[in-house]
């Protein structure tokens, strides 16, 4: 399809840290990919709701607070609720191993550390779409 | 959704305002898919009854916030409101970032209230492609207010006046001098002029500076139905909100059932019509000049011919056949 990948970018909870998210829509923006940001401190349920609403490709939530298996399970219930299971998911920021492996279990297709560099995320997320195919 | 869902499927579903649906629904219209088709053409007919009104004005001046306010104030009185929100695209890499909704976020647990973001795509006039058939869409689905968010425009990106029902600009203060009010061009198409921000101390002069430029010749012209009204708004503190969703209300009764609003809704048709045509053209033309357009233009940079006459002969080559595409218009992507 010749529509550019859209992607939403989310911050959930009272984690504040936003530099990491902005540089990676930024990137995600100069690769040709359509980025809808919700800005900070957003609830699971104000996510999953822009995320349906703009049917994006990709839901990315960046958590740098450690909360991440808290946040993930409220948001795959959710998705399922809405009917938009079909929706890829990625996590990123700073995540121990063993919720790395979980959130994959959970159904993250990808985590992206902080150390993971713009053009890998680039390459992951189209990658992903390309797997999914039309929808 | 997992596997592909035919669009003509989701009607039903849109009709019953299942937010999956719609959301697919409007990806399926902006991507100008084929399959899209027959599905868009029924929602059109389907729609028709939502009061469609456009924000505009220039970057910065709050129209994100002004229409986070006003869904507000809307859906205090019970009606439903989507809301489409455009922002522009890269002219570099295609990409954008789409960061009206931030400005709304006390809607966004909501479900009376639909917000979709959308990115010019090279679009221009401050309007996006898709953004009418979007405005179907949420029509079929049963919200009653679709308010349309231009890109920041300059002073003479005013497509939106010829596409909604009520027109509001949104000016902020300290942009310009009373010159600037009379000048040709955006301030020229608002129903209703807005000035945001009026908790500065600046924003008395621009209300006074629009509201003189209204009244300049006014005795020359015709008494009408409507006088636009100049509304000051705070999103600080809340002021003027409940101004403009009278004013809005206003205007709406008295273009619903007068000649002049049979003219506007008339004249909304034919904009429509006309902007498809040239999608429409301006797809074949790009598809079609791509190859011969480098041969003539290399005559061009070695001077062996003009401007228009290489123009003609692009346009000949390009457009001719043209016949053999009507079968196509119905099956061809936009």
């Amino acid at each position: 399809m010749s529509q550019p990948i859209r992607v939403l970018l989310a911050k959930v909870g009272l984690d504040g840290h936003d530099r990491g998210v902005k540089i990676v829509a930024r990137a995600l923006r100069d690769a040709g990919m359509d980025v809808i940001y919700t800005g900070l401190h957003r609830s699971p349920e104000e996510v999953v709701t822009a995320a349906v609403q703009e049917d994006v490709d990709v839901l990315g939530v960046s958590l740098l607070s450690g909360v991440q298996m808290t946040v993930f399970p409220k948001i795959f219930d959710l998705l399922r609720a809405s009917g938009a299971d079909d929706m890829i998911v990625v996590a990123g920021g700073v995540m121990p191993d063993e919720d790395v492996a979980n959130l994959k279990k959970m159904g993250v297709s990808k985590v992206l550390l902080q150390d993971t560099p713009p053009q890998t995320i680039i390459d992951t997320l189209t990658r992903l779409v390309e797997e999914r195919g039309a929808r | 959704m997992g596997i592909y869902v035919p669009s003509v499927e989701l009607i039903a579903r849109v009709q019953n305002g299942e937010p999956a649906a719609i959301g697919r629904l409007i990806s399926r219209a902006e991507s100008g898919l084929a399959e899209a088709r027959g599905a868009l053409a029924r929602v059109h007919r389907l729609a028709g009854r939502a009061h469609l009104v456009g924000i505009t004005g220039v970057p910065g001046s709050g129209k994100s916030t002004l229409v986070g306010g006003l869904a507000q104030r809307l859906r205090a009185g019970g009606e439903k409101v989507g809301i489409i929100a455009i922002d522009p695209s890269s002219p570099y890499s295609g990409g954008s970032i789409l960061g009206d909704r931030i400005r709304m976020s006390d809607l966004s647990a909501d479900p009376g209230v639909y917000i979709r973001s959308m990115a010019t795509h090279g679009a221009t006039g401050g309007m996006a492609r898709a953004a009418l058939e979007a405005a179907d869409i949420l029509d079929a689905a049963g919200f009653g207010v679709v308010i349309l968010e231009t890109v920041g425009v300059g002073q003479d990106e005013v497509e939106i006046v010829r596409a909604s029902h009520t027109t509001v600009v949104v000016s902020a203060p300290g942009l310009g001098d009373e010159v600037q009010a009379i000048k040709a061009g955006l301030l020229e198409i608002a129903d209703i002029h807005v000035v945001s921000k009026c908790d500065r101390s600046d924003a008395n002069r621009t209300l006074t500076d629009l509201k003189q430029m209204l009244t300049l010749g006014a005795h020359e012209r015709e008494p009408s139905a409507w006088a636009a009204p100049v509304i000051g708004t705070s999103a600080v503190s809340g002021e003027g909100i409940d101004e403009l969703c009278e004013a809005i209300t206003g205007h709406r009764d008295v273009t619903s059932n007068t000649d002049a609003g049979m003219a506007r809704r008339k004249g909304i048709a034919e904009f429509r019509l006309r902007k498809t045509a040239e999608n429409l053209l301006y797809d074949r033309f790009n598809d079609a000049a791509a190859a011969a357009s480098a041969k003539l233009a290399e005559q061009l940079m070695r001077r062996e011919s003009d401007p228009y006459s290489l123009a003609e002969e692009l346009l000949s080559t390009t457009l001719e056949g043209e016949g053999d595409h009507e079968r196509d218009v119905h099956s061809k992507s936009a």
